[in-house]
């Protein structure tokens, strides 16, 4: 458990994250190693645990019967896959795959979503981090839908 | 050593078109060729107006490098005249006025990082200044080269990019809006990048080149990592028409983007650059 919270607290969506909190977190988490190829979930499925890329990329796809996947984003070393653990029904709305061999910490969502409802500053400083996160994505996709390199 | 001046800077010179490449479905590169003389030097980010005799003249950034014997040009289809020059074949004539404007700060940003960020065509003024820099690399600092594109098929000079990416001295990353899964890139806008890749915002000068949305968004970004705004640059797109600041077209505030621009420093445009009717 110690080396597991020793990996979070480098990872960049921690940091400055107190002691406290940190062995709070890693009681979650445990290690995961995907190939390339390999889902961390799909679309449908419960969004019963997140994940923080220590190294790989992974990809965000939907998928459309009788098309390919539609890649609509990648994220890759030092970033967070998932925020459907945060809001019921807590089911993935997109699969994740990954491009590449994938090292990450996955954190189980009942268990941390129950130590932030026990310990609401720990809930705050979650929250603090990962709503930055969702409104940078949020703007990249608005950038996104606005493709700006068709022909105007 | 570049030719004479031009007597009258409304009056084209004839050029020869000479090897034409296309580069992607609506997107041509030409080399063009005085008919006489040598071709005038150029700085990096400096623009040529280009003349279909019959259908019209259009501004066009120099895409080639400075030691080129010929002026390269890469032109979409977007209209009547870039249509025009876009399906020129090799051989046939064009009107060449220029070059005009401002260029890329590549010699003052010598012992600073670079951080180049170019969208979708924009990466085409900005090849002269990743030329200029390769060929002088010892005199930078870390590179990091930016490129974002609609998607895979609409990435621009794809395999210069592979090329550079195989050098040991810069750093490459190119990202497209759109994909499936049979890429193996970035998927994300241009900006996001930024905050993926290594920079020290205090000894980098960045270089933007894009659609103006995308450049603005990359602005944003580049401010958050903490890049003083005395040390962004953009190449900035107006309706360009004399070239040579007298007709007023491509006025932007109290400048002229084709001769204090295209390439702009970010603080001295940026309350322009926020004025949505200019």
């Amino acid at each position: 458990m110690e080396g597991l919270e020793h990996i979070l607290t480098q990872h960049p969506f921690f940091a400055g994250f107190s002691d406290e909190h940190s062995r709070l977190v890693a009681g979650c988490a445990r290690n995961h190693r995907y190939d390339a190829g390999e889902y961390l979930f799909r679309e449908g499925s419960p969004a019963d645990e997140f994940f923080l890329i220590r190294h790989g990329q992974v990809a965000l796809e939907i998928v459309s019967p009788g098309q390919a996947p539609i890649v609509f984003a990648t994220l890759g070393e030092g970033e967070i896959v998932g925020a459907s653990w945060l809001v019921p029904p807590y089911r993935w709305m997109f699969d994740a795959r990954c491009v590449a061999l994938t090292r990450a910490i996955g954190i189980d969502a009942a268990c941390l979503r129950g130590k932030c409802e026990a310990d609401h500053d720990l809930g705050y400083e979650l929250m603090k981090r990962f709503l930055p996160i969702l409104v940078q994505r949020l703007h990249a996709t608005r950038l996104q839908i606005l493709d700006v390199y068709g022909k105007r | 050593m570049g030719a004479a001046p031009q007597t009258d800077p409304f009056v084209p010179q004839l050029y020869r078109v000479g090897r034409v490449r296309r580069e992607l479905a609506d997107t041509m590169t030409l080399e063009l060729a005085p008919f006489a003389g040598p071709r005038p030097s150029f700085e990096p980010g400096q623009f040529n107006m280009l003349y279909a005799f019959g259908v019209g003249e259009v501004a066009v950034s120099i895409s080639g490098a400075a030691d080129a014997s010929s002026f390269i040009h890469t032109v979409r289809d977007v209209g009547a005249v870039s249509g025009a020059i876009a399906a020129l074949e090799a051989g046939a004539t064009i009107g060449l006025r220029g070059p005009f404007g401002t260029g890329w700060p590549v010699v003052s940003a010598q012992g600073a990082d670079l951080l180049l960020v170019a969208g979708g065509l924009g990466l085409a003024p900005l090849r002269p200044a990743i030329y200029h820099v390769l060929a002088n690399r010892p005199r930078y600092g870390r590179v990091v080269i930016l490129v974002g594109s609609r998607n895979p098929l609409g990435m621009l000079y794809r395999r210069e990019l592979e090329e550079w990416r195989r050098r040991l001295d810069v750093d490459i990353e190119m990202t497209v809006d759109h994909a499936d899964a049979d890429w193996h890139g970035n998927v994300g806008v241009v900006p996001s990048l930024i905050r993926r890749v290594a920079f020290d915002p205090h000894e980098t000068i960045a270089l933007i080149c894009g659609p103006e949305v995308m450049m603005r968004f990359t602005v944003n970004a580049l401010r958050e990592a903490g890049v003083l705004p005395d040390r962004i640059y953009l190449s900035m797109e107006r309706n360009m028409k004399c070239a040579i600041g007298l007709c007023g077209h491509c006025q932007f505030g109290p400048a002229f983007v084709c001769k204090d621009g295209p390439v702009m420093r970010f603080d001295r445009i940026a309350e322009i650059l926020a004025v949505r009717e200019i």
